[in-house]
């Protein structure tokens, strides 16, 4: 799998004035990659995802995905959002196996043992993700976390060459989250899929990704391509190793500039030292 | 409390009780907390209490003749006037052609509206060619289409099933719109990266999520339907609701025509409820703790 992604660029036009979402913007990414976009909120990086899914059509520059040109959403590109996307009147099985269930309407000519090694397939995922003693249930009895879990396994139902992330544990607290993290971790281990991760969780990034993208601030451009030196097998102590503080610390200076703060800091500290003296 | 902890000691024991007299008002208030739920043997002796309020009114009210009788009949004349209209047939071939024009007149706008709104909240052409003339109908007083109905479909039934038709059709088909719109985005979205054409998103998706809230805005407009039912055998009829109605005022029959207001009551009620429970059973999927 080869994504090319060139002078990809967004802009929205409106009453107002124009709007750049994303400057053009180069990259490559190779198989079995996990590249996270890391970025301030607004950046543009979920523009770009969009972009990479085709439900948002660039303004100018061209995506390739092993060489095809990229013009609109497929199931070769998953996604999984940071709301709750679950058919809420679909079980959680029918859930996962809804692109399954759909193209079978849409190819009757396909082998019916294809279709059921892939059904397997969605079977033992969902067992993977612990969720085997909820496959009859409705999404309305399942907690955030959950429900994220059967929308990664709907998206992975399909094999996709790539699968998108858009802050898919925004919503979920922060226990939850590094419990994600870590299935998210060990899936992408096992499934070897490449992953775009949109977050703007440094910890997180760093934590999942083999490769961060770092964006700036609006208008979102890449500003820093950074190779992430972790091996595949990762542990959540990793979080706590000086080599992962240190990048850390280096990505932190990337997207939070000192100077850069947005309210009178010294002004409120001096306050704060006047009155409590 | 004290029996439950015999060793409770004389400052505990006071505080129990303060506790206790802190507590008590702020129980009492907690019925009037605003949206918050009261407990089910409360809210059943409410609504009980509000229709024997009602009775006890109007009781007392001819009790001590507050109205002509003529208007406001005592509970014992329309008790006689009950008993003679629910064993003649007349009552039920009253209902029965009623229901026949409600059911056909609302059947009528169900199959248009359903398909036509979700045309309408699925794509804008559809919105831009039909919303806008969809409202301005929407406006025009139902009954004064009467007299065009007239000239256009007769005085037979056909009109008067028009007239529920046009009463109720471009409310549904605007109801069905909203609810149509209001299917996630990211629910599209995400189905079109799974596989799902066009067309598919709109049968799987669009039509199963907006399908409860379609169901309810047929409860509300099935209610307009007997409104407008009423509306039009005021104006040729031979038989139905609304037409004996106002053969019994031309006579008088005060008892009478509150029986059969109360039957349309029941009639509304009844038929309410069934669309509710078969609402809750038919979408048990839906998740009542999301906005």
């Amino acid at each position: 799998m080869t994504l090319k992604v060139q002078q990809l660029a967004k802009t929205y036009h409106s009453r107002t004035g124009v709007t750049h979402a994303v400057l053009p913007t180069t990259f490559e990414a190779g198989s079995g990659e996990f590249i996270s976009l890391l970025g301030p909120s607004g950046c543009g990086k979920s523009t770009l995802l969009q972009l990479l899914a085709g439900l948002d059509t660039p303004t100018a520059g061209s995506i390739h995905l092993d060489g095809a040109w990229v013009n609109g959403p497929s199931r070769e590109r998953g996604m999984v959002f940071q709301s709750y996307t679950l058919f809420p009147w679909l079980t959680v099985l029918e859930n996962a196996r809804f692109p399954l269930d759909l193209e079978i309407h849409q190819d009757y000519s396909r082998p019916s043992s294809e279709i059921l090694t892939e059904i397997g397939r969605v079977h033992s995922l969902l067992d993977l993700v612990g969720l085997d003693a909820f496959k009859n249930s409705y999404p309305r009895e399942l907690s955030g976390g959950m429900k994220q879990r059967v929308a990664i396994v709907r998206a992975l139902a399909n094999q996709p060459k790539l699968l998108l992330m858009d802050e898919p544990f925004g919503a979920l607290d922060a226990q939850t989250r590094e419990e994600m993290q870590e299935l998210m971790r060990l899936l992408h281990a096992h499934q070897k899929m490449t992953v775009f991760f949109v977050t703007h969780d440094i910890e997180e990034a760093l934590y999942l990704s083999t490769r961060v993208l770092v964006f700036s601030a609006r208008p979102g451009t890449i500003i820093e391509d950074i190779a992430v030196p972790f091996g595949a097998i990762r542990d959540p102590e990793l979080k706590f190793k000086p080599e992962f503080i240190r990048l850390k610390r280096e990505l932190t200076a990337l997207l939070h500039p000192a100077h850069e703060a947005n309210f009178d800091r010294t002004g409120l500290l001096r306050r704060i030292i006047s009155t409590s003296s | 409390m004290q029996t439950t902890k015999p060793t409770v000691s004389p400052e505990n024991a006071s505080a129990a009780e303060n506790e206790h007299a802190r507590i008590t008002p702020r129980t009492r208030r907690k019925w009037l907390l605003l949206r918050q739920d009261i407990p089910g043997w409360l809210y059943r002796s409410l609504v009980t209490c509000s229709f024997l309020s009602l009775f006890v009114i109007w009781w007392w009210a001819t009790e001590h003749e507050l109205l002509n009788r003529i208007f406001l009949p005592t509970p014992e004349s329309m008790l006689t006037a009950a008993r003679g209209v629910f064993t003649e047939e007349t009552l039920w071939i009253d209902v029965g052609a009623s229901f026949m024009r409600v059911g056909a007149g609302f059947a009528l706008s169900v199959v248009i509206a359903i398909p036509l709104g979700i045309l309408i909240g699925s794509f804008r052409v559809f919105e831009a060619l039909l919303q806008p003339l969809a409202e301005f109908v929407r406006y025009i007083p139902v009954p004064a289409l009467i007299p065009i109905l007239m000239v256009l479909f007769g005085i037979g039934e056909f009109s008067k099933i028009m007239l529920i038709w046009v009463g109720t059709f471009f409310q549904l088909l605007l109801m069905v719109t909203a609810e149509v719109r209001r299917v996630p985005q990211d629910l599209l979205q995400v189905s079109y990266t799974l596989g799902a054409s066009r067309l598919e998103t709109m049968r799987l998706v669009i039509w199963r999520s907006a399908m409860p809230g379609i169901f309810d805005a047929l409860r509300l407009a099935h209610g307009w339907a007997w409104t407008y039912v009423v509306v039009a055998e005021l104006i040729a009829a031979n038989e139905g609701l609304g037409y004996r109605i106002l053969k019994f005022s031309r006579f008088l029959q005060t008892p009478k025509i509150w029986i059969y207001l109360l039957v349309l009551g029941l009639i509304g009620l009844v038929l309410d409820f069934l669309f509710r429970s078969l609402n809750r059973r038919l979408f048990h999927w839906v998740d009542t703790a999301k906005p």
